[in-house]
């Protein structure tokens, strides 16, 4: 299998580009913090009137967002009231979509926001070109060692995040914190984790390197998103306000968003740990043997099979169900980085040894 | 979100006893009434159901489950017996008194202990008292008639009121059409006006009872195959050698279920014919590739002097005769040496020298050379000679021999050379890849000679024996693998995945319509028509379908959107 030096420089270039866009959207969405709070302040020392300018900042910005009709037909209807209420968490009444009269007069905070989605979604293309390039300089499926299956689950968190925002635009300003730990393991993948391309070892010389490690990484990039979701709802319901608090989506509607993606990532899951087992079955000799990976994967279905029980069991509904969900990606994490390079198992495939 | 109305049978199996019911009220047996100390069976029996309760509901089954992830965490955290064996004996050294204390306890070998057992059959008969009554309930609902419309279908979480064209008979034809594929269940007549009861999604709780019996499946395909398999490593020369499946002495190691007795094997025999590696510059293994012919079947009838299968085993790629799996699981290389003694009789052999770093296929072991007529001599064999040392594949060159690549390039070995008892007849075991240390401390066993050497070179000892390197063999490791209820595991792992695909994505909702009876008079003919809507599930996105369903059965001008 030859590996084109050529294509996989090209391949690093676009990650770096990729890392560097995410950085400045991650600092976009802070920069709508920034100006809530720097509006905030402003108004309580300009005026004794202080709910107004805060309240109105913070609303028309939930209300631009949501004003448009949110996007029609494909957002979802169920969510109705929870949603648009959400827009302006403080100011019930800026969710008309009424504050900002189109064009120029939108306010700074906003703009802020919306490049920082323009700038994730550029990063989210950047980051796919890397991706599919360092497949081709290597001809086979780049998911073979720790740096390109981080890289992998980071760019199917970025695509979930953006798919949960196109549904539910209220979303926007959690993008800050999904962004937080995309870009730690970007960073992490691209520095200490970094590997050059290489053929991979004969045992990942498999068909089911393709199914198994695509469906992992897509479940754990969605199980990310859907931790962030759950960390931000108990930030939420802790209660406490401020322009920072209040500009964050309403504990229902990050909790709602947690618990869709859950749903949706628990399936993939299974599957790629159904899929795992069987291509175990061919590589070595049993499709179950309890090495150090397969059992945090064990542990990591058990942990979000107990959210879903929790979310239907009463008085563990909210609250309680989020730990365990924030638990589930702990778990998650811990299976990625501590399996990965401490234990010593079949599945020692970071390509650092 | 709407549907926290009712907890649907997915919910709470705990409520399944009904909520009216007081915790430990007894049953109404005929008794003599008002006898207030319950006797000691009485209580018993109360003891014993509200365990049951507790044992079978959501809450319990919660914790059980977190329990169950805790106590599996220590079989990825510490060692393993079963997985790594120096490992468990390295960290008893390391820990002296923490070690021993938990290697009795069970923690290194996690998924035989018995306190993991105890509570993944605790959560599996919590399991089973939760979905029997809940199979029962659920066939009990999918015979029922949907439940009647609610006298107020404005307090429902979705509801419309408008009007339908035409009549009432029209108007409920509307409906009904509508509502095709959905269980529907009409009361009433034109007089009064009609009633129509709707539910759809009962496909929901099937899917989630097929995923928690096909757990309970997964378990029993688990334990069938634990009893009944056997897993066994060999190591076969790749110059030909054979083996054969025909007992449990044929195999290097052989670990079975308590059901396997090793008379039954499934018979066949595998010849290895060659072995190759490619290995990428940097030394990476990129390939691997055994030569096999296999018999099975009736081809044994004819003997090794009969027809082989030729077959091209790799890694991911086992040979599957009916029953058993072959796997090529490791590889290496047998030193050929060649004893002459003075007497000019000879002695040649090669056995496989194990790789001490898998990067460059530096290997050790011991090569071990019994006299020849040796069995006339007393006791104590002090003319026996073992060649021990270090292999290298691609050897730097250097004085002290190190490998620098792993393909086989510039062989050398470094050896020394043991004369005098080997300590082979004492009855104990003894490493094939070492000499007993207790021999050679004991004196039974010197060193006469140590010397590099590449093949065709030779070493003369001071009595007139010469010994020499002839070339290398490569060996391979295979495992056999026997798991009869692996089909039926598989089987179960996919029902899980379609029955958690079902009860995820398929939601159970109830739908009603009250169309007004017949008004005598007016002009243009027109019915009033209220709609409500209820989720019976968490997060529904009934809101959408209940919107589509009012658009189509409601005339637009009065139609007013409650609920919300």
């Amino acid at each position: 299998m030859p590996v084109s030096p050529g294509l996989a420089l090209y391949s690093d270039y676009a990650f770096h580009s990729a890392v560097a866009v995410y950085l400045l959207a991650m600092l976009l969405h802070l920069a709508e913090y920034a100006r809530a709070r720097a509006l905030a302040v402003r108004s309580l020392s300009s005026s004794s009137r202080v709910a107004v300018p805060a309240g109105v900042s913070a609303g028309s910005t939930g209300g631009a967002v949501d004003g448009p009709g949110s996007d029609g037909p494909g957002s979802d209807g169920t969510v109705d009231g929870a949603e648009r209420g959400t827009g302006g968490p403080v100011g019930g009444s800026g969710s008309g979509g009424s504050g900002s009269p189109a064009g120029a007069a939108r306010p700074w905070g906003e703009r802020f926001g919306r490049m920082a989605v323009a700038l994730t979604v550029l990063g989210a293309l950047l980051h796919i070109g890397s991706t599919v390039v360092r497949g081709l300089a290597v001809e086979r499926w780049p998911w073979g060692n720790m740096y390109e299956f981080i890289s992998a689950i980071c760019l199917m968190a970025v695509l979930t995040w953006l798919v949960m925002l196109r549904r539910t635009p209220a979303l926007r300003a959690a993008g800050a914190f999904v962004l937080i730990p995309v870009e730690t393991l970007l960073f992490l993948a691209g520095s200490a984790l970094y590997v050059r391309p290489a053929p991979v070892v004969p045992a990942l010389q498999s068909y089911w390197l393709a199914i198994h490690v695509t469906a992992v990484s897509i479940a754990s990039g969605l199980l990310l998103v859907a931790g962030v979701g759950s960390i931000l709802f108990l930030v939420r319901r802790a209660g406490g306000h401020g322009p920072l608090l209040d500009l964050l989506p309403s504990a229902d509607t990050l909790d709602r968003m947690a618990y869709r993606i859950t749903v949706f990532a628990f399936p993939l899951y299974t599957f790629a740990v159904i899929c795992g087992a069987i291509w175990a079955e061919a590589a070595w000799g049993r499709f179950w043997g309890w090495d150090p990976k397969e059992t945090v994967a064990f542990v990591v279905w058990v942990v979000y099979a107990g959210y879903l029980h929790a979310r239907a069991t009463a008085g563990w509904r909210g609250g309680a169900a989020a730990w365990v969900n924030v638990l589930g990606m702990a778990a998650m994490l811990f299976n990625l980085f501590f399996v990965n390079l401490v234990t010593t198992g079949l599945h020692s495939y970071a390509g650092l040894g | 979100m709407t549907s926290s109305t009712t907890r649907p049978a997915d919910g709470a199996p705990g409520s399944a006893p009904g909520p009216g019911q007081p915790p430990d009220g007894p049953p109404p047996t005929p008794g003599p009434p008002g006898v207030p100390p319950p006797g000691p069976a009485r209580r018993l029996l109360a003891l014993g159901r509200n365990t049951w309760r507790g044992l079978t509901s959501m809450r319990t089954a919660l914790i059980l489950l977190f329990l169950l992830a805790l106590a599996a965490l220590p079989g990825a955290l510490l060692p393993q017996h079963p997985l790594n064996e120096a490992k468990v004996t390295a960290y008893r050294q390391q820990h002296p008194t923490v070690g021993p204390l938990l290697d009795r306890l069970g923690f290194f070998d996690v998924f035989a202990s018995p306190w993991f057992a105890a509570i993944y059959l605790l959560l599996f008969v919590s399991l089973v008292g939760c979905l029997t009554p809940r199979t029962w309930e659920y066939l009990r609902a999918c015979r029922a008639r949907p439940v009647a419309t609610p006298r107020n279908l404005a307090r429902l979480p979705h509801h419309a009121l408008g009007a339908a064209g035409g009549g009432p008979e029209e108007a409920l034809a509307g409906v009904t059409a509508r509502l095709r594929g959905w269980r529907t269940e009409v009361r009433g007549d034109a007089e009064v006006g009609y009633t129509v009861s709707a539910e759809r999604g009962y496909l929901r709780e099937a899917g989630n009872l097929v995923f928690h019996l096909a757990l309970l499946g997964l378990l029993v395909g688990l334990a069938l195959g634990k009893l009944f398999g056997y897993e066994g490593q060999v190591i076969v020369m790749a110059d030909g050698d054979q083996f054969c499946n025909s007992g449990i002495l044929g195999y290097d190691s052989f670990h079975a279920g308590p059901w396997v007795d090793g008379t039954a094997l499934s018979p066949f025999c595998v010849k290895v014919d060659g072995f190759a590696a490619d290995y990428l510059p940097n030394g990476q293994p990129e390939h691997y590739q055994a030569r096999l012919g296999y018999q099975a079947g009736d081809q044994l009838a004819a003997g090794a002097g009969g027809p082989w299968t030729p077959f091209q085993l790799e890694v991911n790629k086992p040979l599957r005769l009916a029953g058993d799996r072959v796997y090529l699981l490791g590889n290496g290389y047998a030193p050929r040496f060649t004893v002459t003694y003075p007497d000019g009789t000879r002695r040649t052999q090669a056995i496989q020298w194990k790789p001490a770093d898998p990067a460059t296929m530096l290997s050790m072991g011991a090569t071990k050379f019994d006299r020849p007529n040796a069995a006339g001599r007393p006791a104590g064999r002090p003319d026996q000679l073992a060649v021990t040392g270090l292999f290298a594949p691609t050897s730097s060159g250097g004085s002290v021999v190190t490998s620098v690549y792993p393909s086989l390039q510039n062989p050398e070995v470094a050896v020394d050379v043991y004369r005098g008892d080997l300590g082979l007849d004492d009855g104990r075991g003894q490493s094939i890849f070492e000499v007993s240390q207790p021999q050679i401390a004991s004196g039974a066993l010197r060193k006469v000679a140590r010397q590099n050497l590449v093949p065709g070179q030779s070493i003369r000892l001071d009595d007139g024996t010469t010994i020499r390197f002839d070339d290398v063999s490569r060996w391979v490791d295979l495992q056999v693998s026997h798991d009869p209820a692996q089909d039926l595991v598989l089987l179960f792992a996919v029902l899980i995945l379609l029955g958690l695909g079902t009860s995820l994505t398929i939601k159970r909702r109830r739908f009603w319509a009250r169309i007004g009876p017949e008004r005598p008079g007016g002009g243009a003919r027109r019915t009033v028509v209220e709609i409500g809507g209820l989720a019976r599930t968490d997060q529904a996105g009934y809101g959408e379908e209940f919107t589509r369903l009012r658009d189509d059965l409601l005339v637009p001008a009065r139609d007013e959107k409650g609920g919300a």
